[in-house]
């Protein structure tokens, strides 16, 4: 009699908080109406990576779309909703090659394949820990900070990943420096920076020479410590960033080229300047940096602009407005192949949304838009 | 004649099915017990929430941290399984401003301020109350009168009816997620002034759960469905504690000696293509523990002495990750005396020094090893008038580190105040109105000041500031079918500035410590508690809890997140127990429920997290053979197999079971 009364008590109840739990749905994509529209030229729009803070799964993907003028927030669940947990956890980098969109998510382990008009999924290649992509002659190269178990298996070092882009499998890998980032091809060598972050505060100090033909590596030359960004110009000369230490070593600019005559490539300058990521447009470089300043418990933030013939800076600051001032934190860059028009991100405080900038060349904001979680890379869309 | 009126509560606190020749016996324990609980029940000038005695047991609570969630005004951190981590919060001031006192001494963690409740079994606790503000007690060591919130902890302390020598208890535990968890207790009275009492246990588990992810897309089909298991959320643990208590003519004294060893998986986030991980940590908790009190005329003493060692390695052998292996090591010298005299039959007035010492050792690069030194010294009085009790406290804090290599940061002194007040306007005893103003701190933790990279120490405490008004009413009787019930309600005004958060420092997962937050919390607790015994024998009991929170973020209006709801702070959560006891037959219904929360600071629809309840079905029976009582207990958790996440990508386990022996001589 007792059970019987309990039950006739909190039945009613249980059925009315039962209804309160709906179905989780499909995570849904928002749009914004930007109105930088323009069907002229070759871009059809670009593509947006946001990294997502680490454990919560929120790598986004966004769309802008130029002949629309549509800004489209967190496209991939809705266009891929029947992959568990989706996009995945801290998106890295992104890149186009053909048809295909590869998004390179870190802390899932896996580079995923888009197919790059529709944002359709086509398959994923598990690389562990991967970085950052690059193409080259129908393959694309993955930096991944472990590469496979050698002798000492506490201090493993990177690898670059060779994967087919037809069978979206791994094909060759190599082994290079420690935690290595980004990378080029220059001539028929691929050029990799080492960081050694997981040495602190023994980092790595080289950029990793690769001869592609037999995927060795053949040489490494010594830099800066904490190498991160390592970006070719159409001069092929490299522009490498060093991350410093964080404390007395700063970040700082160097610039590779080959001397004439001569098939190695030799650090020719170093650039005063701290340097967090760069896009080129023409002769001109842009970068910025956010370095930490301990004594004023704050971030310092710098711009500029470099002439990358005569590596000099030419300005302190490519934002003209004082749009720089909304900025909390820098966290990518890019510049359209065609308008010359400059997309800064702002990361804010990494968990909560950010915001995408977009400058005309001559440093006024045109328009800003509310992005997904630690907005940070970029790559345009080709028509 | 005092007994009789409180029996109806008595008996809810007691072993169901008092056999009609024991009853006589059982009275007078009965009669013990009551009269605590009268004395206590007139000192309560501060809101305060307890479970105790079998009303504990009979809860389908795996640790203190389960049962902590029939608690208003808390919200419990559960990472999921048996091994995961579980937190406390109170009130939406964080965990770091929850003190969690373990029979009469703080528990410390001074590297990071929290402690981790999963590790404590509800094996061996008596009674688990929380307090708001503080203890309602001007006599207590002066730390406790700095927490924002109070959880305390008691053992159950022996109690040997005349003829008895001693008492054993042996108990196993199983059921899922591979569960094995077998303990003993044994108590003995060495003495007729000395008793001595042996616990332990072990737990072991896979913790192995199947959890479901599953979306539809807005028309109602299905997008994914998915069942795992969840891996690496093993533990195999052990706990010995001994307690010794001792009276003497002129007051007591207690030790104890606790020994916590475990090894546990850290299961993780489940993401995108990551569904094992594979961190590891190893917990050795140890402390020994002396208190005296001594009462001599007006004058009561109450000094406590501990020595804690706490031991953690952490070891991170993902092969895609970054190899971790540390290794942690606490010390902990704590001393205090609280020294009460009672200046009038209504007034008294207390003093209490507290010296703690912390050290901090890890294997990490470039850590400094901080020593931290802090003094701890309060004032209290209590008036006591027919109607009227007024309580107000102020403590001083002192704090000095040294750290290795480095200059450490400059010394800390706070003052935080403290107003309690509690009436009968009415004449009636039964209602009463209370009302207090705290102001509180949390010092930055090791962690936060010099964690490597990570750390800052030019961090300040982060203050918090209460104000509280509620009102009780409390009615027994023993003539009516209503034997008692009791409805509590209170409303509070939070504030806490210079919140420690973590912050970017512009490269991919570097941050920093910032006093840099300012949450104001507004919320409304109530609590209601109903005992009825219908027919002869049966006695059915309903508490509820119910908890309003608006806890924003007004730290910059500049910010998207401005004026939106913190992170994991429902609006709504409650809780209901039902309970009927017939003639050693016990049946618990308990309900749980949290209201949907935001997994970070923007209240959006990306970061909004579904409410979840459960409903948690107990049955349990008493035999008595002679002087042997056996007890079959049989839990049902998340009845309806609810797939939820306390934590977004920790998700918790579906409908799982428990099954207990329980003998007792």
């Amino acid at each position: 009699m007792t059970i019987r009364k309990l039950f006739l008590y909190f039945l009613p109840l249980l059925s009315v908080a039962t209804s309160c739990r709906e179905d989780e749905l499909v995570v849904p994509t928002e749009y914004d109406i930007i109105g930088d529209e323009s069907r002229e030229g070759s871009v059809r729009g670009f593509y947006l990576v946001n990294e997502g803070n680490m454990g919560s799964n929120k790598c986004t993907l966004d769309f802008y779309d130029y002949h629309t003028g549509l800004y489209s927030r967190n496209i991939y669940a809705e266009k891929n909703p029947s992959v568990i947990k989706e996009l995945g956890d801290v998106g890295n980098d992104i890149g186009i090659y053909g048809s295909k969109l590869y998004v390179v998510v870190n802390c899932s382990h896996k580079v995923e394949v888009l197919e790059a008009r529709t944002g359709l999924r086509l398959g994923q290649i598990d690389i562990p820990n991967c970085r950052y992509i690059r193409f080259h002659r129908g393959k694309a190269y993955v930096s991944s900070y472990v590469g496979p178990v050698l002798i000492d298996p506490n201090a493993p070092k990177g690898a670059v990943y060779e994967v087919d882009t037809l069978a979206l499998a791994v094909t060759r890998k190599v082994s290079v420096g420690y935690q290595p980032e980004e990378m080029e091809v220059v001539d028929d060598y691929m050029y990799v920076a080492n960081s050694g972050g997981y040495r602190a505060p023994d980092y790595d100090n080289t950029v990793s020479v690769i001869q592609m033909v037999d995927f060795k590596q053949v040489q490494q030359i010594p830099v800066g410590i904490n190498l991160h960004r390592l970006k070719k110009d159409k001069y092929n000369k490299l522009w490498v960033t060093s991350r410093g230490d964080y404390q007395g070593v700063p970040s700082r600019l160097f610039v590779m080229q080959k001397k004439a005559g001569y098939n190695r490539m030799i650090v020719t300058d170093t650039i005063p300047v701290a340097c967090s990521n760069m896009a080129f447009f023409g002769d001109k470089m842009y970068y910025y940096a956010t370095e930490w300043n301990n004594y004023s418990a704050s971030n310092s933030i710098s711009y500029g602009v470099i002439d990358i013939r005569t590596k000099e800076v030419i300005s302190n600051n490519f934002i003209t407005d004082g749009t720089e001032k909304e900025i909390t934190i820098p966290y990518g860059i890019a510049v359209h192949p065609e308008t010359g028009d400059i997309f800064v991100t702002d990361a804010k405080n990494y968990v909560s949304s950010g915001t995408l900038y977009c400058f005309t060349p001559d440093g006024r904001k045109k328009w800003s838009v509310r992005t997904g979680d630690i907005p940070a890379h970029i790559t345009f869309l080709q028509k | 004649m005092s007994h009789r009126l409180f029996l109806p509560i008595a008996v809810f606190c007691l072993i169901p099915g008092l056999g009609e020749a024991k009853e006589q016996k059982d009275t007078t324990y009965l009669l013990r017990e009551v009269l605590v609980t009268a004395q206590h029940k007139s000192r309560d000038v501060i809101p305060v929430q307890t479970l105790s005695g079998e009303e504990l047991k009979r809860l389908n609570s795996n640790s203190i941290a389960d049962a902590l969630r029939y608690f208003s005004g808390v919200q419990v951190k559960d990472y999921g399984g048996v091994g995961g981590i579980k937190t406390v919060n109170i009130r939406s001031m964080g965990t770091n401003h929850t003190g969690v006192v373990y029979d009469g001494v703080e528990l410390g963690n001074a590297q990071n301020g929290q402690i981790d409740l999963g590790q404590f079994s509800l094996d061996n606790i008596e009674a688990l109350s929380l307090y708001n503000g503080q203890k309602s007690e001007i006599l207590q060591p002066a730390k406790d009168f700095g927490s924002a919130g109070t959880i305390y902890m008691r053992t159950r302390t022996p109690v040997f009816r005349s003829g008895e020598n001693y008492h054993a208890r042996v108990s196993l535990r199983t059921g899922s997620f591979d569960l094995l968890n077998p303990s003993a207790l044994v108590e003995l009275k060495l003495t007729e002034r000395v008793s001595a009492s042996l616990s332990a246990e072990w737990v072991n588990s896979s913790g192995k759960y199947k959890f479901r992810y599953r979306r539809v897309n807005p028309a109602g089909e299905l997008a994914y469905d998915t069942t795992a298991i969840r891996q690496n959320g093993d533990i195999n643990a052990t706990r010995i504690e001994l307690n010794t208590h001792g009276t003497l003519r002129t007051g007591s004294w207690t030790f104890k000696a606790y020994n916590y060893n475990s090894e546990r998986g850290v299961p993780g986030a489940i993401v995108n293509n990551v569904w094992r991980r594979g961190e590891r940590i190893w917990d050795t908790n140890s402390f020994a523990q002396g208190r005296y009190t001594g009462y001599f005329g007006r004058f009561t003493t109450l000094n406590n002495v501990k020595y804690a060692f706490y031991r953690t390695h952490y070891v991170n052998n993902d092969d895609k990750q970054v190899k971790i292996d540390n290794l942690y090591r606490q010390k902990e010298i704590y001393f205090s005396s609280a020294n009460e005299y009672e200046i009038t039959s209504f007034w008294d007035v207390s003093v209490s020094y507290d010296f703690m010492w912390n050290n901090l050792d890890a294997d990490v690069y470039g850590f400094v090893k901080p020593t931290r030194f802090s003094h701890y010294l309060s004032a209290a009085t209590a008036l006591d008038f027919a109607r009227l009790k007024i309580q107000a406290s102020a403590l001083g804090t002192f704090i000095h580190d040294i750290i290795r290599g480095q200059q450490a940061p400059a010394d800390k002194r706070v003052l935080s105040p403290a107003v309690f007040i509690n009436g009968n306007p009415l004449r009636n005893k039964d209602f009463s109105v209370r009302a207090f103003y705290k102001q509180s701190f949390r010092m930055p933790t090791f962690n936060d000041l010099y964690y490597a990279d990570m750390g800052n120490s030019k961090l300040e405490p982060e203050r918090v500031t209460q104000y509280n008004v509620g009102l009780v009413y409390d009615h027994s009787s023993t003539s009516s079918i209503l034997a008692n019930a009791r409805l509590s309600a209170d409303v509070y005004y939070n504030k806490v500035k210079d919140k420690i958060v973590a912050y970017p420092k512009g490269q991919q997962f570097r941050w920093t410590m910032l006093n840099l937050g300012l949450v104001d919390i507004r919320g409304v607790d109530v609590t209601g508690l109903l005992t009825i015994t219908p027919i002869k024998d049966l006695y059915f009991t309903l508490r509820a809890q119910y908890t309003f929170q608006r806890a924003i973020d007004v730290t910059n209006p500049a910010d998207n997140y401005y004026r939106d709801q913190i992170p994991y702070i429902p609006r709504h959560s409650g809780a209901a127990v039902a309970n009927a006891q017939w003639r050693g037959w016990g049946l618990n219904y308990s309900w749980i429920y949290v209201g949907e929360r935001y997994n970070q600071q923007e209240n959006i629809r990306y970061n909004y997290t579904q409410p979840w309840y459960t409903s948690d079905l107990s049955l349990s029976k008493d035999f008595i053979f002679g002087k042997v009582k056996l007890r079959g207990l049989i839990e049902v958790n998340n009845l309806l197999s609810q797939d939820y996440d306390v934590i977004l990508n920790y998700p918790m386990p579906k409908r799982n079971y428990r099954f207990t022996v329980t003998v007792e001589l």
